[in-house]
C-alpha cells in the first residue's frame, strides 16, 4: 500500500490558509521563494497575516498589497538589487503595523525552537543590540549553571503554515532539493502546523533520487501537509539549477514600483490574473526582451 | 609598474586585518573584504578559509566572481551560523553608520518605528559581534557615516557588549575606509585612529567623522604600501576587471 497523496491545487493550498495566520515563507531573499503560493495569496482575500520570513520579493509584494498585519523578518533584500524597494517603502510609509526585526540566527534559532516544542531556546546573539530595545517582548534567561551567564531565550516562531518550494516532490511530500544551499525550508515545514511544498515537477518516488543522492531529499513526508506542481514557480527568484534568477525581470520589477502608473502597469500586465497568465506574461516579457 | 591607487591600499589593509587569525573562515561582504581576503590567503595568512559566499568553501583562491575549479567543503547558510557560534570566523561588514563606541547599523535610518531610510535590517550583526571576530568596510568615509551615536545598533561595539553581558566574544577588530584604517582601542572603547592612508592626513579624517577620534600614542603611522608582489596579485590575478574601482575610485 502507498502512502495516500497529498497531490493539490495552488487554490487548495489557499484554500486551507485563513486570515489572521501566521505564515513562514521558506527559500531565503531573493532565493528559492515559493512565488506561485505567494502570488495566490495576493490574489486572495486573505488579510491580517504575520509573515515570517528572511525576506525578497515575497515580502515586498505581501507588505505592498496590504497582506501584513505583522512582519518578522532579519533582512529584505534582493541581493543584486539590495534595497527591496517595497518593502522600503512600506516601512517608510509606516504601513505595516507591527514589525519585529529580528538578527539572522535568532531567526534561525526560533524556527530550531518551534521544531522542538520548545518555548525558547538560549543564545548570545542580539544581546547588547537594538533589536533587544525594538521587540521589547524579548526576555533573557540567566545560565542556571556556574557561569551565570545571561543570554536572549529566543522565542519559538511557531507558525500556522509554511510555504516552500523544492526542485522535485513525490506525491506524498517527500521533496529534493538540486541546488547549492538547503536554506531552512524543512525547519520552516517542522516549524508549522500544515507545511506546503511548491516544487517545479511531481515525480515518483524512486524519481527522486535517480539522478541525485539521497541526501538531497530534504523533506519527508511527515512533516508535509500538501503538494502543488507549479513549473517555473519560484520565478523571479532563483530555483538552481532548473533556473536562476531572472535579473531582467526583478530590474523591470523594481524599476516599475518606483512610478505609480508604472507600478499599475505592471500589476495589471503579471498579477491581474492566476499562476497560468502570470507565467504566459513571463514568457511575453523574455520574448519581448530577446527581440 | 602604474602609480599604486587608493585602492590597491584598502586592499592591502583589509588583508592585514586577517593576517593574524590563522585557520579560521574568513567571511567578507562587499568587494573590496572579498579583494582583500583573498589577497592575504595568498600572501600572510594560506590557512585561511574561504567561500565563494555563496554556499560553497574554496580550495583555491579564484579572482573575483569567478568559479573555484576546487572546493574543500559546503557552507550553506545554516552552517554559516553554525560557525559563528563555533567562533572561528572573521567576518568584514558593511556599516551605514558607526559610531563612536564602534556600535553599527545597517538596520534603518531615523526612527525605528517609521524610518525615513530603511535599509537592509539586522541581518547577521547582532550574532557576528558578540560571537565572532567582526570588522567593517567603509568605502567612502564621511561625517554621515561616522556619527556620535547611530540611529539604530545593529552590530554591538565592546561598551553596549559589556553593558549587556555579552562581552566575552565581542572583537571588533579593524575599520577600514578609504581614508584610514580604524580599531575601538580608544580610552572607553572608542574608536580610535590606527594608520591613515598615503597621501591622507589625520586633519581630513578627522574632518570626516563626526565624532572626536582617539588617536594612538606616539603619533599617527601612514598605512602601508601594497608590495609589488601584492600589485602583481591585485592587479592581474584577482581583479583584472578593476572591480574594485567601483568602491574606491582610482
Amino acid at each position: 500500500m502507498n502512502p495516500r497523496s497529498k497531490l493539490m491545487s495552488i487554490d487548495d493550498v489557499v484554500g486551507r490558509l485563513e486570515s489572521g495566520m501566521t505564515i513562514g515563507i521558506g527559500g531565503w531573499g531573493p532565493r528559492r521563494k515559493p512565488m506561485a503560493l505567494v502570488r495566490a495569496i495576493l490574489r486572495s482575500d486573505l488579510t491580517d497575516l504575520t509573515i515570517v520570513s528572511w525576506g525578497g520579493a515575497d515580502v515586498g509584494l505581501l507588505a505592498d498589497a496590504g497582506k501584513i498585519r505583522k512582519l518578522v523578518y532579519a533582512f529584505v533584500s534582493l541581493d543584486s538589487i539590495p534595497l527591496e524597494p517595497l518593502f522600503v517603502r512600506a516601512r517608510q510609509e509606516g504601513t505595516i503595523p507591527e514589525i519585529a526585526e529580528w538578527d539572522e540566527g535568532m531567526f534561525f534559532t526560533g524556527l530550531k525552537a518551534a521544531a522542538e516544542r520548545m518555548p525558547f531556546l538560549p543564545m548570545r546573539g542580539g544581546l547588547g543590540s537594538d533589536v533587544m530595545v525594538n521587540n521589547p517582548d524579548l526576555k533573557t534567561v540567566q545560565s542556571p549553571y556556574d557561569d551565570g551567564e545571561t543570554f536572549v531565550a529566543v522565542p519559538a516562531l511557531r507558525l500556522d503554515a509554511a510555504l516552500v518550494h523544492m526542485n522535485r516532490a513525490d506525491a506524498h511530500g517527500n521533496a529534493t532539493y538540486l541546488g547549492p544551499d538547503p536554506y531552512f525550508d524543512d525547519l520552516f515545514c517542522m516549524a508549522a502546523d500544515q507545511a506546503f511544498v511548491s516544487c517545479e515537477q511531481v515525480v515518483d518516488t524512486a524519481g527522486l533520487t535517480v539522478d541525485t543522492p539521497v541526501q538531497r531529499v530534504l523533506l519527508n513526508r511527515m512533516m508535509v501537509s500538501g503538494v502543488v506542481e507549479t513549473p517555473n514557480g519560484a520565478h523571479f527568484t532563483t530555483c538552481t539549477p532548473d533556473y536562476e534568477r531572472d535579473e531582467a525581470f526583478q530590474r523591470h520589477y523594481a524599476a516599475a514600483t518606483a512610478d505609480p502608473e508604472q507600478w499599475a502597469a505592471f500589476k495589471e500586465r503579471f498579477l491581474s490574473g492566476d499562476e497560468e497568465a502570470y507565467q504566459a506574461a513571463v514568457a511575453d516579457f523574455a520574448k519581448e526582451a530577446t527581440r | 609598474m602604474n602609480e599604486i591607487t587608493r585602492a590597491d591600499v584598502c586592499a592591502a589593509a583589509v588583508a592585514d586585518a586577517f593576517k593574524d587569525d590563522g585557520e579560521i573562515f574568513g567571511s567578507p561582504m562587499g568587494i573590496m573584504p572579498m579583494l582583500g581576503v583573498r589577497l592575504c590567503k595568498l600572501t600572510s595568512n594560506p590557512d585561511l578559509v574561504l567561500s565563494d559566499g555563496e554556499a560553497m568553501f574554496l580550495g583555491g583562491v579564484p579572482p573575483l566572481f569567478a568559479k573555484g575549479d576546487v572546493l574543500e567543503g559546503w557552507i550553506p547558510f545554516r552552517r554559516v551560523f553554525d560557525i559563528i557560534v563555533y567562533g572561528k570566523r572573521h567576518v568584514m561588514m558593511g556599516a551605514t553608520q558607526v559610531d563612536r563606541h564602534g556600535n553599527q547599523n545597517i538596520s534603518a535610518i531615523g526612527d525605528f518605528a517609521k524610518p525615513t531610510r530603511q535599509l537592509l535590517g539586522s541581518r547577521g550583526a547582532p550574532s557576528n559581534t558578540v560571537n565572532n571576530r567582526t570588522s567593517y568596510w567603509v568605502p567612502r568615509h564621511s561625517p554621515r557615516v561616522f556619527v556620535e551615536q547611530v540611529d539604530v545598533v545593529s552590530g554591538v561595539g565592546p561598551k553596549r557588549a559589556r553593558e549587556a553581558g555579552a562581552e566575552k566574544y565581542n572583537d571588533i577588530h579593524r575599520i577600514v575606509t578609504n581614508l584610514a584604517v580604524l580599531d575601538v582601542k580608544g580610552a572607553d572603547d572608542t574608536v580610535r585612529l590606527v594608520s591613515v592612508h598615503p597621501g591622507v592626513t589625520v586633519e581630513e579624517v578627522q574632518g570626516a567623522t563626526g565624532f572626536e577620534l582617539a588617536l594612538p600614542e606616539g603619533g599617527v603611522p601612514t598605512t602601508r604600501e601594497p608590495s609589488e608582489a601584492e600589485l602583481v596579485i591585485i592587479r592581474e590575478v584577482l581583479d583584472p576587471k578593476g572591480l574594485r574601482f567601483k568602491e574606491v575610485p582610482a
